[in-house]
């Protein structure tokens, strides 16, 4: 479906992204995850064929966007980071409209609308202007516009940025049942909890590069360790490293970030036991699962959402 | 899947008429109520002191530059703070452009619904003169005609002046420095053989005084100062130029 080999975007001399490869298949969930500014919607400009490539070789469907841009954003559902929603049309009229672009005869478009506001669970806003809606409802009715092509690939740009928990996980489930029918899914996101729900497989971008790609799982198994032990001291802040020197050896590896030292181990109760027998007291402990956002800590060296 | 039943400018076309369907009420007063109050108290009131302009009363000779610049302003008008909105904004022209519309069905969708709302304003206000007698000639049904080529060369580079600047401060300068002077020095209000020699030039580079002067031989059944050939001429090389020019603004805008 994606196909890139050796894609760089440059913005006078600054590259933002710096000869990636990417390729996604049919039906795949696929993620890039990574900071502010490491050239996740850049990259996502490039493959709905809105931001021409400075170089390298991309192909989307089988065709050149620079080329054939035009036949391809035909397929294509793009959710871009920032809603362009039309501000004066309602609800309903945005869909309407959304579906005349792509030349579809006003019944087609009617009926899809409906459709797909039931799909988002907007049909009782239907007549509401865009304004008035809340930021989960605008974006619900953004990923619904993507939509109305039935399109082959959905891009979405951080789809639940700055939503609340209970709309990320409406969006998420809404997400989730648009793969389940085979549609394929392309989205870029600095949460990690995201990218372990939704996507098959991904990639953790920073400064323009891919540092790692794999599924959510593999790259916890090959980056990381089972589990994570997070301990603070009471007297922490300077003191981590030091505390984290005394912890050499137990588990895999020790990280002392400023308010908290990470232990990274197999059996998280096992070290902490050896931590106590250390004669170490850190004011709170806890042991979780290990998760994406240790896997970008150790690759990049630092915390994804700052 | 029944693609390719409308052609793209023809749904950017639908998609601002959706949105005037919610204005057009506002705009009624400045597009047909405005142009006929002007008509009735210059023309009839300072037609009273005035006479006759080159042998024809006031009224008949200022109708034909009243309608022309009417279109002028509305052309121009709705294509500062409408298009750099839809480009900075509300961000619709991006909406486009992530779909099969083109940066050139952007344009042209802008310009058919500029065309329907000028050719709407000067047929009403056509009809309501031709109850005052103004209109003198059969030739004045050629003047929307003459309004719709003017309507885009005026249109047309002002889209791509809205499409080349960041901030709506520049329109100010536009309102002043080409606006004004057009409207005042276009021969619409008066002959431009009363102007200085030094400022004809300005009506002779500007397409309303073209359009003017098409629209007024029309109304009048009286031969244009230039050959009608030559003023066409002018307005379609706005036109041409102007929407040239505004593809590639639009087609860089979009690019990011
Ligand atoms: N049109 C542009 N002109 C100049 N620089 C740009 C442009 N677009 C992006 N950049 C720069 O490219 C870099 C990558 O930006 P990009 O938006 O792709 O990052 P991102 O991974 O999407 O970040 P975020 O998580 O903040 O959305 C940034 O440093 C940004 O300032
Ligand atoms: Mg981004």
């Amino acid at each position: 479906m994606i196909f890139a080999r050796d894609l760089v975007k440059r913005f006078g001399d600054f590259t933002a992204v710096n000869g990636i490869d990417v390729e996604v298949a049919p039906g795949e969930a696929f993620g890039f995850l990574g900071p502010n500014g490491a050239g996740k919607s850049s990259t996502m400009r490039m493959i709905s064929c809105v931001s021409a490539p400075t170089s390298g070789e991309l192909r989307i469907l089988g065709m050149d966007p620079v080329r054939d841009g035009t036949r391809i954003r035909a397929r294509l559902g793009v959710c871009p980071q920032l809603d362009h929603l039309d501000p004066d049309l309602t609800v309903r009229e945005n869909l309407t409209t959304y579906a005349r672009y792509f030349g579809l005869s006003r019944a087609e478009g009617r009926r899809r609308a409906d459709e797909l506001l039931d799909f988002v669970q907007l049909r009782d806003r239907a007549g509401s202007m865009v304004e008035p809606l809340s930021g989960g409802m605008k974006r619900r009715l953004t990923i619904a516009r993507a939509m109305i092509n039935e399109p082959d690939i959905v891009l979405l740009d951080e789809p639940t940025t700055g939503l609340d928990p209970q709309a990320r996980h409406l969006l998420w489930e809404r997400l989730f049942r648009l793969k389940q029918r085979g549609t394929t899914l392309v989205l870029t996101t600095h949460y990690m909890d995201e990218a372990e729900q939704l996507c098959d497989r991904l990639v953790v971008m920073d400064g323009g590069k891919i540092v790692a790609e794999g599924s959510p799982r593999s790259l916890i198994e090959t980056y990381s360790t089972a589990e994570v032990v997070e301990l603070r001291f009471p007297d922490g802040l300077d003191l981590n490293a030091d505390y984290a020197a005394k912890m050499s050896g137990i588990g895999e590896r020790v990280d002392p970030l400023p308010d908290r030292v990470l232990l990274y181990a197999d059996d998280g109760d096992a070290a902490l036991t050896e931590v106590h027998r250390r004669g170490l007291t850190p004011s709170s402990v806890l042991v979780r699962r290990s998760t994406l956002e240790d896997v970008f800590l150790h690759l990049t060296g630092r915390t994804l959402v700052d | 899947m029944a693609a390719g039943t409308v052609h793209p400018s023809i749904a950017v076309l639908e998609r601002n008429l959706t949105l005037y369907r919610r204005l057009w009420r506002a705009s009624v007063f400045s597009s047909f109520v405005l142009p006929v109050l002007f008509v009735i108290s210059i023309g009839i009131g300072v037609g009273g002191y005035v006479g006759s302009v080159k042998g024809v009363d006031y009224l008949s000779w200022i109708v034909p530059g009243v309608v022309a610049s009417t279109a002028f302003q509305m052309a121009l008008g709705e294509s500062t703070y409408a298009v750099l909105g839809d480009f900075k904004w509300s961000r619709a022209f991006h909406a486009m452009r992530a779909t099969p519309v083109q940066p050139r069905d952007i344009l042209a969708g802008h310009l058919l619904y500029l065309l329907f709302r000028v050719t709407i304003a000067v047929l009403t206000f056509l009809l309501v003169v031709l109850f005052f007698g103004a209109l003198r000639s059969p030739w004045a049904v050629t003047v929307p005609l003459a309004c719709a080529l003017l309507t885009v060369a005026t249109a047309a580079p002002v889209c791509a002046f809205a499409a080349s600047i960041d901030s709506d401060s520049h329109f100010a300068l536009l309102f002043r420095f080409v606006m004004i002077p057009a409207s005042l020095f276009s021969g619409v209000f008066f002959p431009i053989e009363q102007l200085p020699v030094l400022i004809r030039p300005v009506a002779y580079v500007s397409p309303l005084w073209h359009a003017v002067e098409l629209c007024r031989s029309a109304t009048l059944g009286t031969a244009p100062p230039w050959p009608v050939a030559a003023h066409v001429g002018c307005l379609l090389l706005w036109a041409v130029a102007g929407t040239l020019l505004a593809v590639r603004r639009f087609r860089r805008r979009l690019e990011d």
